[in-house]
Order: structure tokens, then C-alpha cells, then sequence
């Protein structure tokens, strides 16, 4: 019994380090000083410097980036789920014509791979002249946040009970009314949820963000990182310390979210 | 209050389901319509198409004489109790009662007085601030009514409000329900699959059979005289009997006879002689034991059922062939098992139905 479950937790503790290990070198490797980064490697730092994190913020002005992320990720967001929510209550309740063809055509935009689009966005956007701008980013992240988002709040959506609803209409109150104060109130874990996912997604999306951006006043932080290597240099010290600051944000999200997480990404799978 | 009527209202789901053919139904001002069916006979089909949560696929649905069949559930001014009771989990009862109000625009201050009024009314006051989930089922159900009656509505459709409750509790608010009725004088649309709370409650009923309007009358009418095998059936409880009979004429009525069972019935009116066989039923009530000299037949009892005050004997009439007899007696006077007993039936109270088709045939 003992033994059994000491041997559970070493199972779980390798699995976890494995895990956790490429963070943990990561963050070590971050606060070394560069003349020491190709030593043998140890697995306890012997001297701990803060100069890639200075270089980080004095040198190279990594707020920008941070903010670019922050914007365009929040708008993206906000957006999604905001036109989202109508759009996946009108797909999960209302009754019309090619419904689930419509589904089913959200869910088939959202398996383009995204290089395939690139181009033709490129040139759409240059055409509209929101290269280089935030709104030319937070549209094409539409593309892959919206069917992301409305297939999430479908499950969410579908999961609650009909009768509520139509008690609300019942008492008298509009669609829109019964969406505003009875399912989206209700639905409410399933939209933070929904809003997470979405967040991480743009936050951690790099080929749009490379595409459609010029110079380092748009660049997001993936992009703003892979471009610290230099035509001679690659300052590794910089780009884990850049690499740590924006797993941070992430990284506090969803250990405050987990379990909503984990009920939102099951979602539908259970029920049919 | 408001009257209420389906005209040749036809409801077909996209899967191809009929719930609703061909309905004509006049439910009047304050009247408690009760509709009842065995489940998927529409009847829940029946309220949501007045409710209009659901549109008919011909036919219209008229409220005061006025066409609504195109005008949304939240327009029609009627207030729903649902089966499931669909309280607002996230808002406290208090927020439940007031929210229709709320959406019509009702100053907060009347909202206020009428909320404490209703809640006055069915007792739920001291859980004004408590939310769906920390209420009982019984509760619970208070909560749905008031809801509905706060908002003074036009008529109320209740789907199977009691059907959640346990059997005691069932009883009681049944009363309340008349009680509730009668103060309001309100128009009531009730659904139930159970055919004592139909009974009961109901100032009329309606039978339905898969989708069809079986008949419409009052507990007694259709009790008394059902205009088929279904509804004779239907109702009452244990269930009627039947026997498939031959029928002869005599000369003053018809003999019956089928198996162990004779039976000289006076009087052979009416129409829907059609065959040489009909079924013939008698109520369990409308049997009674008697000394061996009066039987019109003669048995053994298989199974006794006491009921408290009454019992249920079932009784074999024969050698096994027919199924067997319900019969219901005074718990004091009911035979042990194996006896043999003489029955004799109620002759006013013989039913006769057409073989095939189960219709009744009214004799005068």
C-alpha cells in the first residue's frame, strides 16, 4: 500500500521533472552570466546575475513588445469572445436553415494551416494598409480565434438547460435580454475559459505576428525575441530572460484558471 | 384573464414526428383546462405551441379572439410553470419573482410589494434570499408558481408541475392548485401524464392520443361516459375491464356472453351494431361479490391487493383462457386467495365498444 503509492509519487515526480526541466534550465540559464553559459553545465547556479533581464528593459526597450502582445492579444480576445458569444448562441439554440452547415464551416476555416493564408492576407492587408498596424493583427488572429472561440462556447452554450432560457422568454424578455442576463451570466465559467484559451493562443502566435508587422514598434513578444539574434551574435542570456518574462503572464493565468481550464477543454466531450 | 383556442392547429417535427393533428380546442376565461395523455401524446407540445416556444406547422393559435400564432413566447403575456421548475440558478428567489417584472418596467417599487405579496401567499417569505440551489424540491416548486403569478398574467400553462414532487406533497399542492385557481379565477392550462390529478384538478379535461384529441369534457363526463376504449380505460384506477363478448338479441335487450360471463343487459339503442363480437367493460368498482344463486359468473381468486380501506382481488373467470378480473371490495369483506367467488356486474354501468375501432356504442 505504502509502497505502492511512494512509487505513484516517484512516477509523478519524474514526469514532472521531465516536464518542468526545459522551464527550470530556462530560468537558470536566464540569470547566468554569459561568459559562464557554455560552461559545464550545473544544475545549481553558482553566481546569479540580473544582466540579461537589465539588458533586457535598459538596452533593447522590451516593454514595447510586451505591450504590442498585451494589445493586440486583449483585443483579439475581447473581440472574440464579444462577437463570439452571439454567434455561438444563435449556432447552439435558434432554429434556422443550414445550421450545422455553418458549423461545420467554422470548424473547416479553423483546420487551414495558417502559412496557407499568409500570402493572401499579406497582400489583403497591404491593399487596406494594416500592415504594420494593430488592427492588421488582431484581424487575422480573428481567423483562428473566432472558430476557436465558437466552437468552445457552442459545447458551453448547448450544456445549459433550455427550459431556463425559455422560462426567461416566457417572463417576457427578449432574446437578447435572455442572452445578456441569464446565459452569459451562467455560461460565465465557459467564457473565462473560452477567453484563457484565446488569450495563450495569441499571446504565443508568431508567424502573423512576423508577417504582418515591419518594425520592432509592432513586433509582439515571440516575434520581438527571435529577432534579438544578431547578424554575428546570438545572445542567448537575453532571449531566455525575454523567453521568461513572457511565459510569466501566461504561467500565472493559468495556475489561478486551471480548473475551469480543465472543465472548458472537456467540454462536449462528454456530452454528445 | 384571457380565453384561449387552437384552430385546426397541426404540429409535425422536422424528424418527421406528428405531435399535433388536426386540434380545435376552446379553453374559456378562468377555466382550468387539464391535458392528458399517456407521455408522447403532444400534450406538452399542446402548451408550447401556446406558449409559442414552439410555432404549428398549419393552424392558428388565438388569445381573446386575436390571431397569435405568429407573435413571439415573451409578446403573448402568458406565464409558463415548467416541469423542471427552470428557476434562475444565479439569481435569488427574491430576483426570480421579480425579473418578468423587471423586464416590463415595473417601477422597483411595486415590484417590491408584489413580490412580498406572492411570496406571503405560498409561504416562501423566509427564503426570499436564498438562491434555486439551497431550496428543496417542494420549494423549489413554490418558487416556479410564484414566478408565474407575480407577473398577473394573461393564463398560465403549467407543464407536469407536480410531477417532481414526492407523492405526499403531490397531493397537497394539487389542492393548492384549485385553491390557487379558484382565488385567481385565472385561465390555467395544466399538463399531466397522471390521470387522478387530471381529475381533480380540472374544470374540464382533455384526453390526448398521439396528437389527437380523444375527448374534451368534464372529469365526470369523461369518466362516465367515454367515447372510446382509450379513454375508458385512461381512467380510473385499478384500470377497467374488458371482455371480448358475443351479443345476441333478446327480447328486451342484448345477452352478452364470453367465456364464464353471462350477461342480460336491458335495453339495445344507438347505433354501431356492426359486428358480432364488441368489447364490454365494467369498472372494478362496478363489481360486486354476491351469493352463488345471483353470479353472473363464477371464479377464483388469484391475487389479492390490499389497499387499506379496499382491496383488489383479481379474479380468473374459467379455465385460464381470459385475463383475469379486477374487482374491488371492501378490505373486510375480500376473500382469501383460492376461494371461489360469484360475481355480478353493475348493468348501468356496462360499457360497450366497437371491436375494431373502440368506439363506444351509446346504448340510449
Amino acid at each position: 500500500m505504502i509502497m505502492s503509492r511512494t512509487l505513484r509519487a516517484s512516477g509523478a515526480a519524474a514526469g514532472l521533472s521531465i516536464l518542468l526541466f526545459p522551464l527550470y534550465w530556462m530560468v537558470i540559464s536566464s540569470v547566468t552570466p554569459d561568459a559562464r553559459l557554455f560552461d559545464a553545465p550545473t544544475l545549481i547556479p553558482r553566481t546569479v546575475v540580473l544582466d540579461h533581464y537589465r539588458a533586457l528593459f535598459g538596452g533593447r526597450d522590451f516593454w514595447t513588445p510586451i505591450r504590442n502582445s498585451l494589445i493586440v492579444a486583449g483585443a483579439t480576445t475581447g473581440l472574440s469572445v464579444g462577437l463570439g458569444a452571439l454567434c455561438a448562441y444563435a449556432l447552439a439554440r435558434l432554429q434556422f436553415r443550414g445550421r450545422s452547415l455553418m458549423l461545420a464551416f467554422v470548424l473547416a476555416i479553423s483546420m487551414f494551416p495558417q502559412i496557407s493564408i499568409v500570402s493572401p492576407l499579406y497582400l489583403l492587408l497591404r491593399e487596406l494598409r494594416l500592415i504594420n498596424t494593430y488592427p492588421g493583427l488582431v484581424l487575422p488572429y480573428l481567423t483562428f480565434a473566432m472558430p476557436l472561440t465558437i466552437w468552445l462556447l457552442v459545447g458551453f452554450f448547448r450544456q445549459l438547460p433550455a427550459e431556463v432560457e425559455e422560462a426567461a422568454l416566457m417572463d417576457g424578455a427578449t432574446r437578447v435580454r435572455t442572452l445578456r442576463e441569464i446565459i452569459l451570466p451562467l455560461a460565465w465559467p465557459g467564457l473565462a475559459t473560452t477567453a484563457i484559451l484565446t488569450f495563450l493562443y495569441c499571446w504565443n502566435e508568431f508567424l502573423f505576428a512576423l508577417s504582418f508587422t515591419l518594425g520592432p514598434e509592432r513586433h509582439t513578444v515571440p516575434v520581438a525575441i527571435a529577432l534579438f539574434r544578431g547578424q554575428y551574435q546570438v545572445p542567448w542570456g537575453e532571449i531566455l530572460a525575454g523567453a521568461v518574462v513572457a511565459t510569466v503572464p501566461v504561467a500565472v493565468i493559468v495556475l489561478i484558471a486551471q480548473r475551469r481550464i480543465i472543465a472548458g477543454l472537456t467540454a462536449g466531450a462528454v456530452k454528445g | 384573464m384571457a380565453s384561449i383556442a387552437l384552430d385546426h392547429v397541426d404540429k409535425t417535427y422536422p424528424n418527421g414526428h406528428v405531435a399535433a393533428r388536426d386540434l380545435n380546442l376552446v379553453i374559456g376565461h378562468g377555466e382550468l383546462l387539464v391535458l392528458v395523455g399517456p407521455s408522447g401524446s403532444g400534450k406538452s407540445t399542446v402548451l408550447r405551441l401556446i406558449a409559442g416556444l414552439e410555432g404549428p406547422t398549419s393552424g392558428r393559435i388565438l388569445i381573446d379572439g386575436e390571431d397569435v400564432t405568429a407573435v413571439p413566447p415573451e409578446r403573448r403575456d402568458l406565464a409558463m410553470v415548467f416541469q423542471s421548475y427552470a428557476l434562475y440558478p444565479h439569481k435569488s428567489v427574491r430576483e426570480n419573482l421579480a425579473f418578468g417584472l423587471q423586464v416590463r418596467k415595473v417601477p422597483a417599487s411595486d415590484i417590491r410589494e408584489r413580490v412580498q405579496r406572492v411570496a406571503a401567499t405560498l409561504g416562501i417569505e423566509s427564503f426570499l434570499d436564498r438562491k434555486p440551489a439551497q431550496l428543496s424540491g417542494g420549494q423549489r416548486q413554490r418558487v416556479a408558481l410564484g414566478r408565474a403569478i407575480v407577473r398577473e398574467p394573461r393564463a398560465f400553462l403549467l407543464d407536469e408541475p407536480l410531477s417532481n414532487l414526492d407523492p405526499l406533497l403531490r397531493v397537497d399542492t394539487r389542492t393548492e392548485l384549485v385553491l390557487l385557481h379558484r382565488r385567481l379565477g385565472a385561465t390555467m392550462v395544466h399538463v399531466t401524464h397522471d390521470q387522478e390529478e387530471a381529475m381533480t384538478l380540472g374544470t374540464r379535461v382533455a384526453v390526448m392520443r398521439d396528437g389527437r384529441l380523444e375527448q374534451v369534457g368534464t372529469p365526470l363526463e369523461i369518466f362516465q361516459r367515454p367515447v372510446n376504449v382509450f379513454v375508458a380505460t385512461f381512467f380510473g384506477s385499478p384500470a377497467m375491464n374488458l371482455w371480448r363478448c358475443r351479443w345476441t338479441r333478446t327480447a328486451t335487450g342484448i345477452h352478452l356472453a364470453s367465456g364464464g360471463l353471462a350477461v342480460d343487459l336491458a335495453g339495445a339503442g344507438g347505433t354501431g351494431w356492426n359486428q358480432d363480437t364488441v368489447l364490454a367493460g365494467v369498472r372494478p368498482h362496478d363489481i360486486s361479490l354476491v351469493p352463488h344463486g345471483d353470479a353472473e359468473a363464477v371464479g377464483r381468486v388469484e391475487v389479492v391487493e390490499p389497499l387499506g380501506a379496499t382491496s383488489v382481488l383479481h379474479v380468473r373467470i374459467g379455465h385460464g383462457s381470459a385475463r383475469a378480473i379486477r374487482v374491488v371490495v371492501p378490505a373486510d369483506l375480500a376473500p382469501v386467495v383460492n376461494a371461489e367467488v360469484a360475481i355480478r356486474l353493475r348493468h348501468d354501468r356496462v360499457y360497450l365498444f366497437d371491436e375494431p375501432t373502440g368506439v363506444a356504442i351509446m346504448r340510449s
